[in-house]
């Protein structure tokens, strides 16, 4: 239990150093802190197949986002948005917060979930029934392959449609821009 | 308290997309919150003394209609509904990362700075 506080303290730590500090790629190896940091979380929540995603998925995302802060002469953004704009953000952030926070007290407890106090709950079949219906030993690939696999097949869907975006975004110039340039 | 930790995360991540002025801060916000978000999923499905929803050869009984898990398996397993799930989302962050970077690494070219109030002085 002592485990899982002191990591989202460590997660919270690096996320303030990550906001607050002026240094462009610092604060992107902060976001890799937390994204590490929350792998190993996933681990001893003991959701493997979620911490081995999320150590993929956050070399990728590091990769990209150092290519993007990376050999450019950056120059520093200095300061925040407008003084009353930024106390009115803070003050509004507070109060989501604090409501927020209010509204949590209406969960059951850490460490007892939803799925057993409801009975029928779809958790609580594929549980039961995943192994003789699927014949997957990890529930968790039976529930992404088997019971929703057209969850997975939209997430492949949406995935490819971003890489597309991305790459149509990144294209050089077009023909028409570089004809409009020269002449 | 771990729940409310989980929200302050979120929170630091909403403060920092809304209140900076660089571009690239207002990308790792966003990530920030992606972050804190699947990790309350996770921590909703939580049991304590549980084991993964891996059914190992321990939790295996032979029943009157084949193999079936033990009752234990049931009792101690977390709950697998939230980690399929978790898992589309942090695929799906990745792609939208790269979606915001490339956009971000356009306007870079095109006006030379990550700063947006200079990018929108610079357009009217």
């Amino acid at each position: 239990m002592l485990i899982f506080y002191a990591l989202l303290l460590f997660m919270i730590i690096a996320a303030l150093i990550a906001v607050e500090t002026k240094n462009l790629l610092g604060a992107v190896i902060c976001v890799g802190a937390i994204g590490f940091g929350g792998a190993l979380m996933f681990l001893f929540l003991r959701a493997p197949d979620i911490a081995i995603t999320q150590i993929v998925v956050e070399v990728l995302s590091l990769i990209i986002l150092i290519r993007a802060t990376i050999a450019r002469h950056v120059t520093p953004v200095s300061g925040d948005r407008e003084f009353v704009g930024a106390v009115v953000s803070v003050a509004i952030v507070l109060t989501l917060f604090v409501a927020g926070v209010k509204v949590l007290d209406a969960l059951p407890p850490f460490g007892d979930p939803i799925f057993v106090r409801t009975p029928g709950a779809a958790s609580q079949t594929y549980l039961e029934q995943g192994l003789r219906q699927t014949g997957a030993a990890n529930i968790v690939s039976s529930v992404i392959l088997d019971y929703r696999a057209y969850d997975t097949l939209g997430e492949a869907t949406v995935l490819f449609t971003s890489i597309l975006g991305a790459a149509a975004i990144l294209r050089g110039k077009s023909r028409k821009l570089v004809k409009e340039s020269d002449a | 308290m771990l729940y409310a930790m989980c929200f302050a995360l979120f929170m630091l991540g909403l403060y920092c997309a809304v209140v900076k002025k660089n571009m690239v801060k207002i990308v790792l916000g966003i990530v920030i919150m992606e972050y804190a978000v699947n990790l309350f999923l996770i921590l909703l499905g939580f049991r304590t003394d549980a084991v993964a929803p891996i059914v190992d050869r321990q939790f295996l009984e032979t029943g009157a209609d084949g193999m079936t898990v033990t009752g234990a398996f049931l009792r101690q397993a977390v709950d697998p509904l939230p980690q399929a799930l978790v898992l589309t989302s942090i695929v799906i962050s990745l792609g939208t990362l790269a979606l915001m970077i490339s956009v971000c690494i356009r306007i870079y070219g095109k006006y030379g700075t990550f700063d947006i109030t200079e990018i929108r002085r610079l357009k009217g």
